[in-house]
C-alpha cells in the first residue's frame, strides 16, 4: 500500500493530504479529536436537538407498534407509503460509503483514504435506519424472525420467489457486512488510540476493542488480504442490494414499476444521493473537526464530479422510463405518463425534475464546486430530490393502477412524518457520538499516503528466499 | 538456548527504509523466529522477514463455497419438499429465482470467513503479549518500526544477538521480558 502519492503526481491538482504531515502529526491530529478535545457546546447543542427528535420517533414507533399501522396514511389502492419510500432513500444513501469504501480502493483511488472512515459509519447508520421501515410495515413486527427460513412448529417456509424475501437477504446481509467491513477498518485505529492514551479506562476500552493487535507485519500481511477480499465482496454486494431494492417494484406489474430500467437506474440513483449525504456530513465535519487539511479540497471537489456523473445516468433512466411509456404502447403506461406530468402528485414530479436534473448542473462550474456553502445547499436539494423520485415511484403508481374505479389518495399523516424525521434524528445522533468516540478519519491508511511511507529500499529477497 | 526469563529482543528504527534493510539482515544471519512492527501495512517489511503466503483467501473461498451451497440447497429443499407450492403448474425446483438468495449468502459467508478467518489466524483476541511489556512498543501504531528476534529461535544467544541487533544502527535494543 505504500506508494507515491497524487501529492506529487497531481501538481495542478489540490493535495490529497496539506504537505507537511508526518506519521505522528496524523496520529496526534486524529487521536486528539477522540481523546483530548472538550465537549464542546456546538456539540452538545447538536446532540441535544437529535436526541429531542428521537424522542420523538420513539413516541410514534411505540403509538405505531399501539395501534397498528392504521395510524399511518396508507390505504388500499396505496399500500406503500413513506416506509418503502424511507426504506429505499436511505439504502441508496448508505450505498456511497461502500461505493468509497471498496470500489474506489480497487480502483487505487487513495484519495479515498480520508473519507472512508465516515462514509462507512454513514453506509452503517443509513442501513439501520433503512432496516427499520420494512419492520415498521409488517403490521406485527414483533414477528419479523418469520422472514428468516428457521425450523418452525407452523411447518411453514418462506417464498423464495418472493422479491420481498430477497430483500431480506440482501439487506440483512449488507448490513452484515458492512458492519464488518467498518470494524475491521477500525483495529489498527483502536489500538493506535489504546497507545496514544493515558487514561486507563479508555486504554482498556481501545485496547478490548482493538482485540491485543500489535502491528505484526504478519498481521497486516492478513489484514489487507482480508480488508482487499471485503473490497471485492462487497463491490458485487452492493451492486445486487439497490437492484434486488428495484426488484421490490419491476418484479410486479403496476404501471411505471414492471421496467428493466430500474436496476441500474436504482444503483445510479443510491449513489447520486449517498455522494450528495457525503458532502452533507464532509463539509460540516471537517470546518468544524478543523481538519480541512486531511479531508481537502480535492475530496469535495471529486465527490462532487462523481454527483454530477451519477446525476446524468438518474436522468437517462428518467428519459428511457419516458420514452417507454411512450414507445411500449401500453395504455396503463401511458396513462401513468399522463399521471405524473399532470395529476394530483404533479408538482412532486417537477420538483423532482428540478431538484435532481436542473439545479445540479450549475456543478459544472468550478467555482461551485469549490464553493463549500453551494455545494453543500446543492447536496440537500439532491437528498430532496432523490427523496421525491421514491416517492413520484411509489405513490403516483400506486394510487392509479388500472382501474378507475380503484384509484385513490395517499395523503401522510403526521406519523408518516414523526417516524422519517424521526430516522433523520436517530441518524444525526449516531454521526454526532460517532465523531466523538471514535476515529472519524483511518490513521493507519492516511500513513501509507505520506511521502515519509515510500519504500525505496532495493529488493534483497531474492538472494535468501 | 531458550532464556526462560526473556522472551526476545526487539530493535526500534526511526524510517520504513532502514526496518526493511534491517529484516532482510536478520533473516540473511538464519534467524527466524523473528517478527517486524510497523505502524501500517509495509508489504516488503513482511516479505522481508519471510512471510510470503497467507490462508486468508482460502479461508474465504471455502466459507463463500459452503455458504452458497448452502443457501441453494436449503432453497431447493424446501421449495421441493419442505414446503412446496404448486404456482400455475410452475416447475417447484424454479431455479432462476434462488439465484439472488445464493448470491447473497455467498457474498455473507465468504466476506464473515475472511474477516473470522483473519484474526483467527492472527491468534486475535489476545488479552496479552510479552512485547506490550516493551515501554517504547506503544510507538508502533505511532511512528517507530520494530523487528524482534525472540528467544525460542534456534540461533538465539542474549549476548551475541544483542551485539547483531546493536550492528544493525537500530534507535534502540531493548529485551522483551516474558
Amino acid at each position: 500500500m505504500a506508494r507515491p502519492t497524487e501529492v506529487e503526481i497531481g501538481e495542478q491538482k489540490a493535495p490529497v493530504i496539506q504537505p507537511g504531515h508526518t506519521f505522528a502529526s496524523i496520529t496526534d491530529k486524529v487521536a486528539s479529536i477522540v481523546l483530548r478535545r472538550p465537549v464542546t457546546n456546538g456539540w452538545l447543542l447538536g446532540v441535544a436537538i437529535c436526541f429531542l427528535i428521537l424522542q420523538w420517533f420513539l413516541f410514534a414507533v411505540c403509538w405505531l407498534f399501539y395501534k397498528g399501522v392504521g395510524v399511518w396514511g396508507v390505504n388500499i389502492p396505496a399500500g406503500w407509503g413513506f416506509a418503502i419510500v424511507n426504506f429505499v432513500w436511505w439504502i441508496g444513501i448508505g450505498h456511497a460509503g461502500t461505493l468509497i469504501s471498496a470500489i474506489l480502493l480497487l480502483l487505487r483511488q487513495q484519495w479515498r483514504n480520508s473519507i472512508n472512515r465516515f462514509a462507512e459509519a454513514m453506509t452503517l447508520f443509513a442501513v439501520a435506519c433503512a432496516g427499520m421501515f420494512p419492520i415498521f410495515h409488517l403490521g406485527r413486527p414483533w414477528l419479523f424472525y418469520w422472514l428468516f427460513p428457521y425450523p418452525n412448529t407452523m411447518s411453514y417456509w418462506p417464498n423464495f420467489r418472493s422479491p420481498l424475501v430477497w430483500d431480506v437477504f440482501a439487506v440483512s446481509t449488507y448490513g452484515t457486512i458492512s458492519l464488518v467491513f467498518w470494524f475491521v477498518g477500525l483495529i489498527p485505529d483502536l489500538a493506535s488510540l489504546r497507545d496514544t492514551t493515558d487514561n486507563k479506562a479508555l486504554k482498556f476500552i481501545f485496547g478490548g476493542l482493538a482485540m491485543g493487535w500489535r502491528n505484526s507485519v504478519r498481521h497486516w500481511n492478513r489484514y489487507e488480504t482480508a480488508y482487499l477480499l471485503l473490497a471485492g465482496l462487497a463491490t458485487p454486494l452492493v451492486l445486487s442490494v439497490h437492484t434486488v431494492v428495484s426488484f421490490d417494484f419491476a418484479i410486479g406489474i403496476v404501471p411505471g414499476w414492471h421496467t428493466t430500467i430500474f436496476p441500474p437506474y436504482f444503483v445510479a440513483g443510491a449513489i447520486y444521493s449517498g455522494f450528495a449525504m457525503v458532502l452533507v456530513l464532509a463539509i460540516p465535519i471537517r470546518k468544524f473537526y478543523d481538519i480541512e487539511d486531511l479531508i481537502t479540497d480535492r475530496h469535495i471537489e471529486n465527490s462532487a464530479m462523481v454527483m454530477l456523473a451519477t446525476g446524468w445516468i438518474v436522468a437517462y433512466g428518467y428519459a428511457i422510463e419516458a420514452f417507454v411509456n411512450w414507445y411500449g404502447g401500453d395504455p396503463y403506461e401511458a396513462f401513468l405518463r399522463w399521471n405524473r406530468l399532470h395529476g394530483p402528485y404533479a408538482v412532486s414530479y417537477y420538483a423532482l425534475l428540478f431538484f435532481n436534473l436542473v439545479l445540479p448542473q450549475v456543478l459544472w462550474f468550478k467555482k461551485v464546486r469549490n464553493n463549500n456553502l453551494a455545494l453543500f445547499l446543492i447536496s440537500l436539494d439532491v437528498l430532496v430530490g432523490m427523496w421525491l423520485e421514491r416517492f413520484v415511484i411509489v405513490v403516483v403508481s400506486l394510487s392509479r393502477d388500472f382501474m378507475p374505479s380503484a384509484f385513490g389518495q395517499y395523503y401522510p399523516t403526521q406519523f408518516d412524518w414523526a417516524v422519517f424525521i424521526g430516522t433523520l434524528g436517530f441518524f444525526s445522533a449516531c454521526m454526532f457520538l460517532f465523531l466523538r468516540l471514535l476515529p472519524a478519519v483511518s490513521i493507519s491508511e492516511l500513513k501509507t499516503l505520506l511521502p515519509e511511507a515510500e519504500v525505496t529500499v532495493e529488493r534483497e529477497a531474492e538472494v535468501h528466499h | 538456548m531458550k532464556d526462560p526469563r526473556t522472551y526476545g529482543l526487539m530493535a526500534e528504527f526511526d524510517t520504513v527504509n532502514e526496518a526493511i534493510a534491517a529484516a532482510h539482515k536478520v533473516y540473511g544471519a538464519g534467524y527466524r523466529k523473528i517478527d517486524a512492527y510497523a505502524p501500517f501495512p509495509v508489504e516488503e517489511l513482511s516479505e522481508a522477514i519471510g512471510f510470503h503466503h497467507n490462508g486468508v483467501a482460502l479461508v474465504c473461498l471455502v466459507g463463500g463455497l459452503l455458504g452458497g451451497t448452502a443457501a441453494y440447497v436449503l432453497q431447493w429443499w424446501i421449495n421441493t419438499a419442505g414446503y412446496p407450492i404448486n404456482i400455475g403448474g410452475r416447475p417447484l425446483h424454479s431455479w432462476p429465482a434462488f439465484i439472488i438468495v445464493t448470491f447473497e449468502m455467498t457474498i455473507l459467508f465468504s466476506g464473515l470467513s475472511a474477516v473470522f478467518g483473519m484474526l483467527a489466524l492472527n491468534g486475535l483476541p489476545q488479552p496479552y503479549h510479552p512485547v506490550f511489556n516493551v515501554p517504547q512498543f506503544d510507538a508502533a501504531s505511532r511512528d517507530k518500526f520494530f523487528i524482534a528476534i525472540f528467544s525460542s529461535d534456534k540461533k538465539y544467544d542474549p549476548i551475541a544477538t544483542r551485539a547483531f541487533l546493536e550492528s544493525l544502527n537500530p534507535t534502540s535494543v531493548a529485551e522483551v521480558p516474558s
